[in-house]
């Protein structure tokens, strides 16, 4: 006798979240995870289609009906197992992948309520595997080739670490003092606990990978040198030179690129001063331009390191707004207050060179420009003053140049980003790049699908040049 | 890890460091810089380069106990290891023979500066030497600058040796037919220098190091203004004109965490993290 089929619920398990007034003061995690019946529950609310469009959805097409069921029949070691056939870092995924626009955007469920958690789930069985042990996968024979990759980041890790399963030997030079790039300067602790990536680049290292830190590539080492050692490069060295908006000012002190901020408080950690070295201020009004996550970031970091008052300055409207919903939402909970249709002119400083004040003109939306956004047009006559005692600035990053500046034959475009094909092939023979480096600044899971791509067709050509 | 080879107090609160770093030696040139973090919790500091030696595998930075992390450094002893070491940073010098180069250090810049005066040297340069100080026993490399500079100028701010500060330098300007200027010291020194050179014409150098703390073009934080644009010491120098320079707002952006500075040296001396 089969049992009725329960009916399938149309809303998706909540994320438990710690309390917005006491995460406000704290660097703790702000989404706490599913536990086991929670991740049950969700998993329970697949319907298993058979043609899968969440996995068309995912740069590194992970089988997500597959890990979901197993997480229904708590195989949860087969769950993770099966996620890391294709994704090397689902702890970090299941945290910072923007699902809503990915695999969760073409979910069935998402028709008639919501759709299945994927983020959530993958994070939970990332988790579980943590706590639990890590299980190292087979690896090939060696193939006795070596490959170098430039930048320990998304991109560059997952690289490594399909490179290593493949049976190469792999080293990685990075050049801040930890690996993770973006995901350890950039993300705060409280959307990606800092030893969450920390294990995930043990993980990495236990497949066989050596990890060498402080090492700038076109500096200590030319990618010439490099070729003479190695059989193939991987370059992805991302996007992390700050943009300043050039306006007057903007060098008073107070003023912060988000980069800067970001970095002393979670690389740094600037958050646990005087215990740490490093120093940060932080004053009572705090200005944070931009409207993407990173600004989202920047003013939470701003709210837990005691601003009194942190204002999103964006010069477009709350829907053109390139954060992750979730992001903005868990920014305005905290208090983050949002200024929409504002770009500032001038910074205005005191007699000791510091920033009091800035000058800012209202917007409007004009028709849409290249980016298929509404163009922000200034309403003139409408400036104004605020004051402010601290500025981060947060309107994007540009490719770094060490790499590019360094290496003679290096196609580059003049947006400085390394030219490459779909599968990261370089105008160098034996070279190849990707991420942010090739894209210019986009996400972490799209830098991640970069090195994946670029991992196999490096298989593929030092394959081949063993054949001939 | 890397390894402190030497470590010798030149005088009074000024140390000289030799690290074991064969493949930075290998790569450094005069006018770089080194990043270096002492433990987990420290911060990054930013060192210019004062020699490398290839064959040995070491580089040498010499380092002014000016707050919390200057001092910890400092009291670390040969054998002992630092965390991280990062370089050589920064564009080079640039070098060749121009004729007669003034080489002006101030306080512990003297030793980068003596770095770079030697390579001048090699090129076949004339080398006039300044090697000022707060006062006498603060004065570092006197004989070492002697060795490579046809003439050798001493002066200290309170006149307890040589010339009374840096006026003598206008003097020295009229005299002489000078062809470029390299200064390395304290911001007032380069500027001091700048404003007198700006006259004839000659083009100066100034080496810069702000407040940095990635040092590779990541943070801004180290942003300079040069003949009106924003540029990033780390990346586009340290080397700049010092003729086109804002040095008042290189002064104000180095005073920024001062606060901090003192509390972290106030904490630190107070047993830190120990307790």
């Amino acid at each position: 006798m089969s049992k009725p089929k329960p009916k399938i619920k149309k809303e998706a398990v909540p994320m438990p979240k710690q309390d917005p007034k006491e995460r406000g003061v704290n660097f703790n995690e702000v989404a706490m995870g599913y536990k086991e019946g929670q991740a049950v529950a969700e998993a329970e609310r697949c319907l298993q289609c058979v043609k899968a469009p969440c996995i068309k959805g995912c740069p590194v097409e992970v089988d997500i009906p597959a890990f979901v069921e197993l997480i229904k029949e708590r195989k949860f070691d087969e769950a993770i197992r099966k996620i890391k056939e294709k994704n090397s870092l689902p702890a970090i995924c299941g945290r910072v992948c923007p699902q809503e626009e990915q695999c969760q955007a073409s979910c069935t469920m998402g028709k008639i309520g919501d759709p299945v958690s994927i983020g959530r789930l993958e994070r939970f069985v990332a988790d579980w595997e943590r706590e639990h042990g890590y299980d190292i996968p087979q690896i090939s024979a060696s193939t006795g080739k070596k490959v170098a990759i430039v930048g320990a980041g998304p991109a560059g890790l997952t690289a490594a670490a399909d490179l290593a399963k493949l049976g190469y030997e792999v080293e990685v030079f990075e050049a801040l003092h930890k690996p993770g790039g973006v995901l350890i300067y950039g993300i705060p602790e409280f959307r990606l606990p800092k030893k969450i990536v920390e294990a995930e680049a043990e993980y990495i290292e236990k497949l066989g990978v050596t990890i060498r830190m402080n090492a700038l590539i076109g500096r200590l080492y030319t990618i010439e040198e490099l070729l003479e050692q190695f059989d193939a490069i991987f370059v992805g060295t991302g996007a992390g030179l700050p943009r300043f908006m050039r306006i007057p000012g903007q060098n008073l002190c107070g003023i912060y690129s988000a980069n800067e901020f970001l970095i002393r408080v979670n690389l740094m950690k600037a958050y646990a001063f005087p215990k740490s070295d490093t120093p940060i201020f932080v004053g009572e009004k705090v200005a944070v331009i931009g409207g993407g996550n990173v600004a989202m970031d920047s003013a939470r970091c701003a709210l837990r390191l005691g601003a009194k008052e942190v204002k999103i300055v964006y010069r477009r409207s709350q829907q053109e707004m390139p954060a992750r919903t979730e992001e903005i939402e868990n920014a305005g909970e905290e208090g983050v207050i949002f200024e929409f249709l504002t770009n500032p002119k001038r910074f205005i400083g005191n007699e000791r060179g510091w920033v009091k004040a800035m000058e800012c003109i209202r917007m409007r939306l004009g028709e849409p420009d290249e980016s298929g956004r509404r163009r922000p047009i200034p309403i003139e006559g409408s400036e104004f003053a605020t004051d402010v005692d601290t500025v981060i600035v947060a309107i994007g990053g540009t490719p770094n140049p060490i790499i590019q500046q360094t290496t003679e034959g290096l196609q580059v475009t003049k947006w400085g980003t390394i030219v490459a094909d779909d599968n990261g092939k370089t105008s160098i023979e034996g070279v190849y790049a990707g991420g942010d480096i090739v894209t210019g600044a986009a996400t972490v899971i799209s830098a991640m699908g970069a090195g994946k791509k670029a991992a196999k067709a490096i298989h593929h050509y030092l394959t081949k040049k063993a054949r001939t | 890890m890397y390894k402190i080879v030497t470590r010798r107090e030149l005088v009074p609160h000024i140390s000289l460091f030799e690290f074991s770093a064969a493949d930075i030696a290998a790569k450094t040139k005069p006018g770089q810089f080194v990043i270096l973090r002492i433990d987990e919790d420290g911060e990054r500091i930013p060192l210019t380069i004062a020699g490398a030696n290839v064959g040995k595998g070491t580089i040498t930075v010499v380092c002014h106990e000016v707050g919390k992390s200057t001092k910890q450094l400092a009291g670390l002893k040969e054998g002992d290891c630092i965390l991280d070491l990062l370089g050589p940073l920064g564009k080079p010098a640039e070098m060749k023979n121009f004729g007669t180069v003034l080489c002006v250090g101030g306080g512990v810049m003297v030793a980068p500066l003596r770095f770079q005066a030697q390579a001048f040297h090699q090129k076949g340069n004339k080398l006039i030497g300044v090697v000022g100080a707060r006062t006498e026993s603060a004065l570092i490399f006197q004989d070492e600058m002697r060795e490579i500079c046809d003439e050798l100028y001493v002066a200290t701010d309170d006149g307890t040796k040589g010339y009374k500060g840096l006026e003598f330098l206008g003097e020295l300007l009229k005299m002489k037919k000078i062809d470029r200027v390299i200064v390395m010291g304290p911001i007032v020194t380069m500027k001091t220098v700048s404003e007198l050179t700006r006259p004839y014409g000659i083009p100066t150098i100034v080496n810069l190091i702000p407040i940095m703390v990635d040092g590779m073009g990541m943070c801004g934080a180290c942003r300079v203004t040069v003949g009106g644009r924003t540029m990033f010491a780390c990346v586009d120098g340290p080397d700049f004109d010092g003729h086109q320079v804002d040095f008042e707002e290189l002064m104000a952006r180095l005073k920024m965490f001062t606060p901090q500075e003192k509390i972290a040296f106030v904490f630190h001396e107070a047993g830190g993290r120990s307790h």
